[in-house]
């Protein structure tokens, strides 16, 4: 399944204390965030990907122990973020 | 048309407030007397009667105004000053698009703002009444206006309104001269009207930069809690009124504010251990 997010100018981003504002321009809704939801929305920033593939573009950022793990954590996020209306199914 | 008009400006804001009756405009003048006279307002607010079958139960007071809103209780004339009141507050909080606007009181010293936000009968009222006949300057106890271009703070120094037992703590203050209208059996009980000192009337446009964010609460044994920026966020946009309706400026101007500012929860058992809470917080925090 692929994923797609607007693109990153749609979004007002402030880090607070490990957690992140965001700010919906679309929408004109706010949320607030945790890691790694932020990082997901930029990684969908280089176009539509599956799961796999951002688990692969959040590796070349960030220091990722086990993929396994880490496709379920943000498989989790995923449906999250689609929720607030943050990714879409592409 | 409206038989009796007042106008006034409170801070940046101002207010014609037209009634049927005499009563609620002679009560404004003299509770706002001093403040400045505008040539056009901001807001418009009427007092009007009800419909006329309640002419014959009692005379009732409906706000109405630029904006309305479903819901505000028409009020019996005896308390056409609070509906004068409500309805200036009504005008305010939704239409006001120049400032974020906070539910939280404010006082001012050295140019710095403290700002203290919480539940209707947490004690925000009081806390910056009690503040303000100790040092420090009365910026506003109903509503913070946020400047969305420079994040200054601009003072709203309306008549503060003391809920039951506060006017007696302001009495002991010595701000007895001040308590001029008191009105029981309202919907929020006994309110009390105190008219800010004239030091915050004749300084209602100098702005103040926000120093210092408060949770107060009153009723529990003396503590601090320190609060998180992501939660202080989330509190302030449910204390503002028009967060959702500025979009981005406000959303901007809120997380500047959360970003740049320590903010804590008091908790405290009277007026004393309050403003002792809060010189401390200030000597130790403020920005």
């Amino acid at each position: 399944m692929l994923w797609r997010a607007d693109p990153p100018r749609a979004r007002r981003l402030v880090a607070l204390d490990g957690l992140s504002l965001i700010y919906h321009r679309p929408s004109g809704m706010t949320h607030v965030v945790a890691p790694p939801m932020p990082e997901i929305l930029d990684a969908l920033g280089e176009g539509p990907a599956d799961v796999a593939d951002i688990v692969s573009r959040l590796a070349a950022r960030f220091d990722i122990a086990d993929p396994a793990d880490a496709e379920a954590v943000v498989s989790a996020r995923l449906a999250e973020l689609a929720e607030r209306g943050l990714v879409f199914a592409a | 048309m409206s038989r009796h008009v007042a106008m006034l400006r409170v801070g940046p804001i101002a207010f014609r407030v037209g009634s049927a009756w005499k009563g609620p405009t002679d009560a404004l003048r003299r509770l706002y007397a001093g403040y400045p006279v505008p040539a056009v307002p901001d807001f418009t607010v009427r007092l009007e009667p009800q419909k006329r079958w309640r002419r014959w139960i009692a005379p009732s007071v409906a706000i109405r105004g630029d904006y309305q809103f479903v819901g505000a209780a028409p009020l019996s004339l005896a308390h056409g000053l609070l509906a004068a009141e409500m309805g200036m507050n009504l005008q305010m909080a939704l239409g006001l698009r120049r400032y974020l606007l906070l539910h939280a009181s404010a006082v001012e010293r050295d140019g710095r703002a403290v700002i203290m936000t919480g539940h209707s009968g947490a004690g925000k009222s009081t806390l910056a009444a009690l503040l303000s006949e100790r040092g420090w300057r009365f910026l506003g106890d109903e509503f913070v206006l946020v400047d969305l271009v420079t994040g200054q703070l601009r003072p709203f120094p309306r008549a503060v309104s003391l809920k039951n037992e506060a006017a007696a703590v302001m009495r002991a203050e010595g701000a007895g001269d001040r308590l001029l209208f008191s009105l029981d059996d309202t919907p929020k009980g006994r309110i009390t009207y105190l008219r800010p000192d004239d030091a915050a009337i004749a300084r209602m446009d100098e702005t103040a930069r926000p120093a210092l964010i408060l949770f107060p609460r009153f009723g529990d044994a003396q503590a601090v809690r320190l609060v998180g920026p992501a939660e202080v966020f989330v509190r302030l946009t449910q204390a503002s009124t028009n967060y959702v309706t500025l979009g981005e400026p406000g959303f901007d101007a809120l997380s500047a504010l959360v970003r740049d500012l320590p903010a804590r929860a008091i908790d405290y058992p009277d007026g004393d251990s309050a403003v002792a809470l809060v010189e401390r917080l200030w000597a130790e925090l403020a920005r």
